[in-house]
């Protein structure tokens, strides 16, 4: 008796495209975008982007900078990128590049102080050594923890001959002092180090930690009561609200199956009336998810929601209408509640991944982040951090704004234009 | 605030199709039907299954564009703003909110009307009256038994006081009593003068409720009129009889065709001019050696005339 039941399973499936689609589909797609990720493929790693201000201008600082420049998992700028041709914008200051890290632009800038060069390591504790700063971004976990790992080890590999003067200075001071002998031995062997580095050949130095002084300050999210909880509200809130859209607006699909739809169409209502209708429903009931959302940040996780009401709003307001008009089009493209199910699933979950929902934008590859760009997740975050996080006043918030209202217009013509087969036959 | 007054013209007839054509790819649903509804006529739509009804129905209430021909509500085009507010719809399927009382589901179809304020609930409260549901206005629809149902779908149809109304087998999957009360529901709504395209396939509910009858097949009208007139033009003054034999009477259907008739459901179907050609028939039979059950003579009806006009081979 199981082989009938298994048989009629089966043949069910296959009439079933939808279900089929996401059962095999959905696990494939799901798999490769991870891949991609994560997989570790050479050309598509992401790589940090670090300001580099020099204000020292020594031969060690610049050793420093250029061995951060032959790092390859680093993209080192010294001055903004140009944007007229033949006008080269100025270098970075310490407060350009502050500027820079607070706006989001990179997450880590180094500050290289005057007088690095003269004493730039020392195997004590030195207070009153020059330290470089390395100013963070805190919204980026990854980046600020793997440049100071980067900038001890090229202190290690472009600079021995420092390192080892300075530590044959420490030795001398510690023995007693070094015969004549052993010091012109030591002078040249500092000699055939200094050679060798003016060759450029150093790059597998041992590791070690905190050889030079960092200074880290996060320019960003210092004050924040609990960093990372406006990104999950925004990444996963607005995950759950394009799944909560898709199934408000399955109310159509439902409507068009009882006869309640093609009813309500032989009154005074026309299909624009109704799916502006439906579509003002569906932003209404999503602003009061990310509502109820952020007060919960706030209420239980210390969200500094109160100060930020014009920003929330706005990004709220212009969040919920895209994601409503993204509902509609899915309602009006699927023909049942079963292709409603399967294609939002697919759609919503890819969004999400790659939108940064799931995880932040900035670990993925940069092709992957500019795929980002294409779904409403991606604008979403990023307005929101930029309220919650940046502290930006609200008429920063234009280009998301613009962005996410657009796509939101866009879909609610298409989903429009689908919806003529409800019309007329 | 409450709806306009539609535009229409009163002095036009409710409802007047001309040579209305729709074709659905190499399928011609609708070929060439001209009918006019008279005011405060009721007129029976009948026809078997994949005739043309549904189409025909669907081109009134403005959902199908037709490839040639026109339809006019009270002088207005289908689908128009003044036929919308003229035409009240009572579709085959429960189109109602499954969710919403019976109360709010007639209130939204009222705002859908534009109704609004004193005249919405005046619209809802006669609605309720003549559905008989004043004592279930609290109960959400979908825990409504299903004449309970049927009746509020008419009435959300009617919220609006339309002057033309089109009901779609109003009284499909009810019980005896549901049904009774709907055709009261009709008959107060034809009484006060309301037209009414009825479709339906009892043939006893367009008898009793329908002043005349169309018959659609193929997508054409096939008949129409009284119902008297009907049978007259199709059987004038015959009559049928219909007579069993016993199940081991061999060649029973032979001798039928040999004598005009037809063999149904083992039932011998002939028509006679005069009762006394029974006589001659039982002879017949009796010298073919048929064994007769039992015999009756029956004047011919409105299923006499559907069956007799468009055959008994199913449609689907």
């Amino acid at each position: 008796m199981i082989l009938p039941i298994i048989r009629t399973a089966m043949v069910s499936l296959r009439r079933d495209r939808a279900a089929l689609a996401l059962s095999f589909i959905l696990p494939i797609t799901f798999f490769s975008i991870f891949a991609v990720i994560f997989g570790g493929r050479r050309d598509t790693v992401p790589k940090i982007t670090v300001i580099v201000v020099d204000e020292d201008q020594s031969q060690v600082s610049r050793e420093l900078v250029k061995g951060l420049e032959r790092e390859g998992s680093l993209v080192i700028r010294t001055r903004p990128a140009s944007n007229n041709k033949g006008v080269e914008p100025a270098e970075y200051t310490a407060s350009t590049a502050e500027a820079a890290v607070k706006a989001g632009d990179v997450p880590v800038a180094l500050i290289v102080p005057h007088g690095f060069g003269e004493n730039p390591i020392s195997f004590r504790n030195d207070q009153q050594r020059p330290t470089i700063q390395l100013l963070k971004d805190s919204s980026d976990m990854v980046a600020w923890q793997m440049v100071a790992g980067l900038l001890q080890k090229v202190a290690m590999a472009s600079m021995p001959a420092v390192m080892a003067e300075q530590g044959l200075q420490s030795a001398d001071q510690f023995v007693g002092g070094f015969t004549p002998e052993q010091r012109k031995r030591m002078d040249a062997g500092l000699e055939q180090l200094r050679q060798f580095e003016n060759a450029g050949a150093a790059s597998n130095g041992p590791g070690s930690g905190g050889i030079i002084a960092v200074t880290t300050r996060a320019v960003v999210g210092e004050n924040k009561n609990n960093p990372m909880v406006s990104f999950y509200a925004a990444a996963i809130g607005v995950m759950f609200l394009l799944f909560t859209a898709s199934g408000a607006a399955g109310a159509l699909l439902d409507e068009a199956d009882s006869g309640t739809l093609e009813r309500v169409l032989s009154s005074r209502v026309t299909m624009t009336t109704l799916l502006a209708g439906k579509l003002a429903f569906n932003t209404l009931l999503a602003f009061s998810q990310l509502v109820l959302m952020f007060v919960w940040a706030w209420a239980v996780f210390k969200l500094d929601f109160l100060n930020h009401i014009p920003g929330f709003v706005v990004m709220g307001v212009c969040t919920a209408f895209a994601v409503g008009a993204f509902g509609m089009l899915l309602a009006s493209i699927c023909r049942t509640r079963a292709q409603l199910g399967a294609l939002s699933t697919l759609v919503i979950l890819i969004m999400s991944s790659v939108g940064g929902s799931m995880f932040p934008r900035f670990l993925m590859p940069e092709a992957m982040q500019k795929a980002g760009l294409l779904t409403i997740n991606a604008w979403a975050i990023d307005g929101f951090t930029k309220v919650f996080w940046r502290d930006e006043p609200v008429s920063h918030l234009w280009p998301q704004v613009l962005v996410l209202l657009a796509i939101g217009v866009v879909l609610f013509a298409i989903a429009r234009k689908i919806a003529e087969r409800w019309e007329y036959s | 605030m409450s709806a306009t007054a539609s535009p229409v013209q009163s002095s036009s007839m409710p409802l007047k199709i001309e040579a209305l054509v729709k074709r659905f790819g190499q399928v011609t649903a609708v070929d060439g039907i001209t009918l006019e509804l008279r005011n405060g006529e009721c007129l029976g739509l009948l026809g078997p299954n994949g005739a043309g009804k549904s189409t025909l129905i669907r081109s009134i209430v403005g959902r199908v564009i037709p490839n040639a021909g026109r339809v006019e509500i009270f002088g207005a085009p289908a689908n128009s703003a003044a036929a919308r507010a003229a035409l009240g719809w009572v579709p085959q399927e429960l189109a109602l909110y499954p969710r919403l009382t019976c109360r709010e589901n007639l209130e939204s179809f009222g705002r859908y009307q534009g109704l609004t304020g004193n005249g919405l609930q005046q619209a809802v409260a006669w609605c309720l009256d003549w559905a008989a549901l004043q004592d279930r206005a609290g109960e959400l629809s979908k825990n409504l038994s299903g004449g309970m149902r049927r009746r509020l779908n008419m009435a959300a149809g009617l919220i609006h006081r339309p002057k033309l109304v089109l009901m779609d087998e109003p009284t499909v999957g009810v019980d005896p009593q549901s049904r009774n009360r709907i055709f009261e529901m009709i008959e107060k709504l034809h009484s006060d003068g309301t037209a009414i395209i009825y479709t339906t396939h009892y043939m006893e509910e367009a008898e009793r409720l329908c002043d005349r009858v169309a018959i659609v097949d193929h997508g054409r009208i096939i008949a129409l009129g009284t119902k008297d007139e009907l049978v007259q033009n199709a059987f004038a003054s015959r009559s049928q009889v219909l007579a069993r034999f016993a199940d081991s009477a061999a060649g029973v259907g032979a001798w039928v065709e040999q004598h005009g008739g037809r063999l149904v459901d083992s039932t011998a179907e002939f028509t006679v001019e005069h009762p006394t050609e029974i006589a001659g028939l039982l002879d017949d039979a009796a010298k073919a050696g048929l064994e007769l059950v039992d015999i009756s003579l029956r004047r011919a009806n409105l299923e006499s005339v559907f069956l007799h006009l468009t055959g008994r081979e199913l449609r689907d």
